[in-house]
C-alpha cells in the first residue's frame, strides 16, 4: 500500500503552482506600492522645492516672506544639535550595552533592565519631550538651549542605540572571548581588542539610524519650546537655536501658498543631511570591516 | 616509568614534579553535581589524558584547572586545586595570572578574526610586550613550536580564517605557546579535525611534552592510548581510575574502566 498517489499529485500540481504565482504577485505589489508612494513623494518634493534651493536659501535666516526665507539658522542649529547628541548618546549607549552584555551578572534584575530598555524604545517621543522639559529645561535650568535639546534627544535615542549595540555585541561568538580570557586577558582587554572590533559595524549602523531619527524628530523640540524664527546662529551650548524639522513644520503650516515650496526645499535639505550622515556611517563601517 | 599514583591520595610522593594537585574537588552547575570528590595529581612534562563518556565531567574538570568554568554563572566549587602548591581558588590568586601560566586549546579552532601574526602576538601584547622585534621573534618561535611556521611564514599578515581547520587549530596552539605557559590544557583539540590534521596535532603534542605539561581531554580512546603517559577515566563526575596509560589500556583494575575501554558502553 502506497500512501502517495502520484496521479492525484500531478492533478493538484497546476493548482499549487497557481497559488504560488498569486502570492508572488501579492508580495510584488506590496513592494511596488511602497516604492511608488516613495517615488511620488520624492518627485513632488523635488519639483516643488528645487526652485528654492538657491545659495540665498542657505544664507538667509527665517522670514515672513517666502522669497526671503532661508534655512541657515535651522541647518546650523541641527548640526550643533548633532554635536551634542552623537557623543552623549553613543558613549552612554555603547557603555550601557557593554556593561549589560559583558560585565553584569545574569540575574533577574539585569533581565528586567534589559526588557525595559527595549520597552523604552517604544515610548512616544513627545513623552521624552516632557521629560526633557521637566529635567533639563526647568530643573537644571538649561532653558531651551542646544544642550537641553541635545540631552533630550539623546535620551530619546539611547534605547535604540543600547539595543542595537547589545545585539551587535551578542553576535560576537563566545569562543573568541574564551580564547582571549584563556590567555589571561582582562575583561576590558577582551572587550576592546576582541569584542568591539567585531561589533563596531553593527553598533555604528544602529547609532546612525538612531541619530537620523534624532535629526528628524519634531515633537520633543516643540515640547521643550524650541523657537522657530531665530535671527542668529548658536554661539555656545547654552544658546537658543532652532532645528530643521522645527523650521519645516513651521513653514508647512503657514497660510501663504509659496511657503509650501519653501517647506519642500527644507525637506530636501533635511534629506541631504540624512544622506550625508548615512554615507559617513557606511564609510566608517567599511573601513572597520576591512581590518579583518 | 613513574610509579602509579592511585587517585592522588598518596601525599608522600615527591611533590616537586607535581603541577596540579586536585584535592576533594566538587563542582555544581546550579543543582547539578558535576564533579564529585576529585583527587588527581598531574605531573610535569607528561601528557595526561582524560577519557570518559559524554557528560562525565571531563571537560568541566579541565576548564576548572584554569577557572574558565566560572564563565558559567551558576557554578559553585568546593575543595582545592593546588597549582604549583598554590590553591587556585584563593581570593588573592587572580584568574588572569593563572591563565598566563596555564594555556588552553579549545575543541573548535577559535582564532581571532585577525591576521595570523596578530593572533600569535595577542597574548604577549596583552601582557605588555610592545617591542616589534621581540614580538616578531615570539611569533616565529611559537609558529615553529606548533609546527606550522613553514606553512604560513609567507603570509603572516593574511587573515587566520583563510587557513584550513587543522591549520587554524595549530595556530591556536601556537597562540597558546606565545605566552610561554607552564601547562597546556587541551579540550578535545582534534574532534573537529580530519584524520591527517589530527595526526599532525598528535605528533605536535608529543614534541611539546618536552617543554610543557599537557592535559588533554579526548573522546578518542586510541588517541589517549597513542599520546598520553597517564590516563584518567571519568564516569558520572567521578574519577574511576587514574594510572599509567599502558596499565589503563591493558590491565585496568576497575570493571567499569575495562567495559568502557573495550567499547561495551559510552
Amino acid at each position: 500500500m502506497k500512501y502517495v498517489n502520484h496521479e492525484s499529485v500531478v492533478k493538484r500540481m497546476m493548482n499549487r503552482l497557481t497559488i504560488n504565482k498569486i502570492f508572488k504577485a501579492i508580495f510584488f505589489f506590496a513592494t511596488l506600492f511602497a516604492l511608488l508612494a516613495l517615488a511620488i513623494l520624492f518627485y513632488r518634493i523635488i519639483t516643488q522645492g528645487i526652485g528654492y534651493l538657491t545659495p540665498e536659501f542657505f544664507q538667509n535666516f527665517g522670514s515672513r516672506f517666502p522669497a526671503k526665507a532661508g534655512i541657515k539658522a535651522a541647518l546650523i542649529g541641527s548640526i550643533w544639535l548633532m554635536f551634542v547628541v552623537a557623543p552623549v548618546s553613543i558613549i552612554l549607549g555603547v557603555g550601557t550595552a557593554i556593561y549589560l552584555e559583558e560585565y553584569a551578572k545574569k540575574n533577574r534584575l539585569t533581565d528586567f533592565i534589559r526588557m525595559n530598555i527595549s520597552n523604552l524604545a517604544g515610548v512616544p517621543s513627545v513623552v521624552f519631550g516632557l521629560l526633557g522639559l521637566t529635567i533639563f529645561v526647568r530643573a537644571l535650568s538649561l532653558g531651551n538651549s542646544v544642550l537641553a535639546a541635545g540631552f533630550t534627544m539623546s535620551l530619546l535615542i539611547l534605547p535604540v542605540i543600547i539595543v542595537a549595540s547589545q545585539e551587535a555585541i551578542r553576535a560576537v561568538p563566545n569562543d573568541v572571548r574564551e580564547a582571549s580570557y584563556g590567555m589571561g586577558a582582562t575583561k576590558w582587554q577582551t572587550v576592546v581588542k576582541i569584542v568591539l572590533p567585531s561589533a563596531i559595524p553593527g553598533i555604528l549602523t544602529g547609532a546612525i539610524l538612531a541619530l537620523s531619527r534624532a535629526v528628524g524628530e519634531t515633537a520633543p523640540l516643540i515640547v521643550i519650546g524650541i523657537p522657530v524664527i531665530i535671527q542668529f546662529l548658536p554661539t555656545g551650548l547654552l544658546s537658543q537655536f532652532t532645528a530643521l524639522p522645527m523650521q519645516i513644520y513651521d513653514w508647512a503650516k503657514r497660510p501663504q501658498h509659496d511657503f509650501q515650496f519653501v517647506a519642500a526645499a527644507g525637506i530636501l535639505v533635511l534629506m541631504i543631511f540624512l544622506l550625508i550622515m548615512n554615507s559617513i556611517a557606511i564609510f566608517i563601517r567599511n573601513k572597520f570591516s576591512k581590518r579583518y | 616509568m613513574v610509579q602509579s599514583l592511585e587517585n592522588g591520595s598518596n601525599t608522600r610522593n615527591d611533590t616537586s614534579s607535581i603541577v596540579y594537585n586536585t584535592q576533594q574537588l566538587n563542582l555544581w552547575y546550579g543543582n547539578h553535581h558535576a564533579l564529585k570528590d576529585i583527587n588527581l595529581q598531574i605531573k610535569e612534562n607528561e601528557v595526561t589524558a582524560i577519557i570518559g563518556p559524554s557528560g562525565c565531567g571531563k571537560s568541566t574538570y579541565i576548564k576548572t584547572l584554569n577557572r574558565m568554568v566560572e564563565l558559567v554563572p551558576t557554578v559553585k566549587t568546593s575543595g582545592k586545586i593546588l597549582y604549583r602548591d598554590r590553591n587556585i581558588f584563593d581570593n588573592d590568586y587572580g584568574v588572569e595570572e593563572l591563565r598566563t601560566k596555564v594555556g588552553m586549546v579549545f575543541q573548535k579552532p577559535n582564532p581571532f578574526p585577525k591576521s595570523i601574526y596578530d593572533n600569535i602576538a595577542y597574548g604577549p601584547r596583552i601582557h605588555g610586550i610592545k617591542n616589534k622585534k621581540i614580538l616578531d621573534q615570539i611569533v616565529e618561535k611559537s609558529l615553529r613550536g606548533a609546527a606550522i611556521w613553514d606553512e604560513v611564514k609567507d603570509r603572516l599578515h593574511t587573515n587566520a580564517y583563510s587557513l584550513s581547520g587543522g591549520q587554524q587549530q595549530r595556530i591556536c596552539i601556537a597562540r597558546c605557546l606565545a605566552i610561554e605557559p607552564d601547562v597546556i590544557l587541551m579540550d578535545e583539540p582534534t574532534s573537529a579535525l580530519d584524520p591527517i590534521s589530527t595526526l599532525k596535532v598528535e605528533e605536535l603534542i608529543q614534541e611539546l611534552k618536552q617543554d610543557y605539561s599537557i592535559i588533554i581531554v579526548t573522546h578518542n580512546m586510541q588517541q589517549a592510548a597513542r599520546i598520553s603517559d597517564k590516563t584518567a577515566f571519568f564516569l558520572n563526575g567521578e574519577v574511576v581510575e587514574f594510572d599509567n596509560t599502558d596499565v589503563i589500556f591493558s590491565t585496568p583494575e576497575d570493571k567499569r574502566t575495562e567495559d568502557y575501554i573495550s567499547g561495551r558502553f559510552g
